[in-house]
């Protein structure tokens, strides 16, 4: 047995250590709840904020209404709240078709240097800012749709309508998407695919009826997070949006989202009653959304990824 | 032949379009920016400040964008791997794995991961209002430093996960603490937080939403955190929308900026998860 005056020094290092040991994760834990906190924090901030809003008029004055004039207190979010749902539906509906398939070659039928030519590609889409989206929109998009694609349909479109917004902001959701399905059909063993291809089915058969069938519920959280991701996308939207504030009529018509409000106003002519309450309601619509969107498909997906392991 | 191979046959090719779609929207991207930038681009953008009539077509260039960028993305980029490089060890090293607390702390994240730029800078200006803070470089770097943290944590800790834990257990029995089993750790995720960095700053150098309150815009460089900034992103955003074609050509030169930016993030992201995972064990 050793004795311990034998090494006192070890035994008072060792304390020392110890000490070393706790108090760095004292300061990691404070860090850590500090950054979770922030989420609280923004939660209340904009809560309080928009109380003023809340107080004076009833929700459904608020939400279902289109009446927005600010300098005589009228504020109907209607017509915001339907541009950003269309907007965000119009950029839905195509890119989850898009990504759908591209996720199904990628891991279901390329060859491994199909995968490394087209991730960096998606690495590139991923990485680009918003502005150069909206830059893009504008030079490509815009003149795309007054000149050759809205004539079809309508008298006289600027360009800068629902539908450009819709197609700009699917492009920016599409690397998102798809690396969501890619990791969600990475995650399916491949003895499943093999029983199935062993019974003669087809590759797509084998997609259809088992990969696709199996992770249906995670496609459905994937497409849930791309939507409040959607959302909140602000200024590549406003570029290319028109910021007219109207209930639509047509996907050629211009909008005005949500995020393009606050973006557009905030900071300006706060001195307006209520106004900045009002701003601050928009953000904190926002924020719920895409709160309970997060959490619900976070929670799916997790327990997914578990049954999987 | 079957009808099961004609769809074989149909549905191939729809992925094949669609995944050739992506390329279109990569390839028209970077032409357009480039083929609009390029012309506008020259060393006086990048060298000198907007000058007397900038901003009706006469000299000047961007600097005063560029400095005010690389100020915000820098500062912010150094506060958010202070913050959460302990939060990713405290996650992964002193906490058990499948611990409740950190797979809240980690929904958490997921959700402020989420929270649109728009709202951080909303809510970071009331922030500012309320301490008194006018809209400076100050403002900025908090804002963005507050929209990367997650950023910065999720994809640390996606590496940090996957740490093998026969490896903390090894380094246990050696009769290391957690805290000194950090050395062991740091070496395993290097690439991971070389690769979060990159991913952050390209976030940051992007974002025009948040800073659009809090760092305001100027033609100068500012010369204390008090004083405001200019963006890269905010610089495009207000040039475009300028009748003056001149100006508007600026507009497409920041953008070609922004873009060579992000390309050179994006090749050296991929280096370093090539190259640099030597040290893994996995």
């Amino acid at each position: 047995m050793i004795s311990e005056t034998a090494y006192p020094k070890v035994h008072h290092l060792s304390k020392l250590r110890l000490l070393k040991d706790n108090m760095a994760g004292s300061a990691m834990f404070t860090f850590t709840m500090v950054s979770v906190l922030l989420l609280v924090l923004i939660g209340a901030g904009l809560i309080i904020k928009s109380l003023p809003i809340l107080e004076e008029k009833t929700l459904g004055e608020l939400l279902l209404t289109s009446k927005w004039k600010p300098m005589r207190g009228d504020f109907g979010f209607l017509p915001f709240i339907l541009g950003t749902l269309w907007v965000t539906t119009i950029a839905i509906v195509w890119t989850v078709p898009v990504s759908l398939f591209t996720a199904i070659f990628l891991t279901e039928n390329s060859r491994s240097w199909v995968k490394k030519v087209v991730f960096p590609a998606l690495d590139i889409l991923a990485g680009l800012p918003s502005v150069v989206y909206g830059v893009w929109g504008i030079l490509v998009v815009v003149p795309w749709i007054s000149d050759r694609l809205a004539p079809h349909f309508v008298e006289f479109s600027t360009g800068y309508s629902m539908l450009t917004a819709g197609i700009v902001l699917g492009i920016m959701i599409l690397p998102l998407m798809i690396s969501l399905f890619v990791e969600l059909f990475t995650s399916v063993s491949q003895e499943l695919r093999d029983a199935s291809l062993s019974l003669g089915a087809t590759r797509w058969q084998t997609t259809k009826h088992v990969v696709l069938k199996k992770t249906f519920p995670g496609i459905l959280a994937s497409v849930t997070l791309a939507i409040s991701r959607a959302m909140g996308e602000t200024i590549a939207v406003l570029m290319v949006c028109g910021n007219i504030v109207q209930l639509p009529g047509s996907i050629f018509d211009g909008c005005y989202p949500l995020p393009a409000l606050i973006a557009n106003n905030y900071g300006e002519m706060l001195s307006l009653p209520l106004y900045e309450s009002a701003l601050m309601l928009a953000a904190l619509i926002l924020f719920i959304v895409v709160f309970v969107f997060n959490i619900g498909s976070r929670l799916i997906l997790r327990r997914i990824e578990k049954s999987l392991n | 032949m079957k009808l099961k191979f004609i769809e074989e046959k149909i549905v191939k090719g729809v992925m094949l379009m669609t995944t050739l779609l992506v390329f279109l929207f990569v390839g028209s991207i970077l032409f357009t920016i480039i083929k609009n930038g390029w012309p506008a681009m020259n060393w006086e953008m990048i060298s000198s400040l907007p000058g007397g009539g900038f901003y009706i077509g006469k000299e000047g260039g961007l600097l005063n964008a560029i400095v005010g960028s690389l100020y915000i993305v820098g500062a912010s980029t150094l506060l958010g791997l202070a913050v959460s490089i302990p939060v990713v060890f405290y996650l992964n090293v002193y906490l058990k794995k499948n611990s409740r607390r950190a797979s809240l702390a980690r929904l958490a994240y997921d959700v402020l991961f989420g929270i649109p730029s728009i709202v951080y800078g909303a809510f970071a200006f009331t922030l500012m209002i309320y301490f008194g803070l006018k809209t400076s470089l100050a403002g900025g770097i908090i804002v963005i430093t507050l929209l990367i943290i997650p950023i910065f944590i999720r994809s640390m800790d996606e590496i940090a996960r996957e740490l093998p834990q026969d490896l903390l257990h090894a380094s246990y029995s050696l009769g290391a603490t957690r805290y000194e089993t950090i050395k062991v750790v740091v070496r395993q995720i290097a690439p991971g937080i070389a690769t979060a960095t990159l991913l952050s700053i390209g976030r940051a150098i992007g974002d025009a939403a948040a800073v659009m309150f809090t760092a305001g815009y100027t033609d100068s460089i500012p010369a204390s955190l008090g004083q405001p900034a200019a963006t890269l992103p905010l610089a495009v955003f207000f040039q475009l929308s300028s009748p003056i074609p001149e100006v508007q050509e600026r507009a497409y030169a920041a953008a070609l900026i922004l873009t060579i930016i992000v390309l050179i993030l994006s090749i050296v992201g991929r280096l370093i998860t090539n190259r640099f995972s030597k040290n893994k064990i996995s």
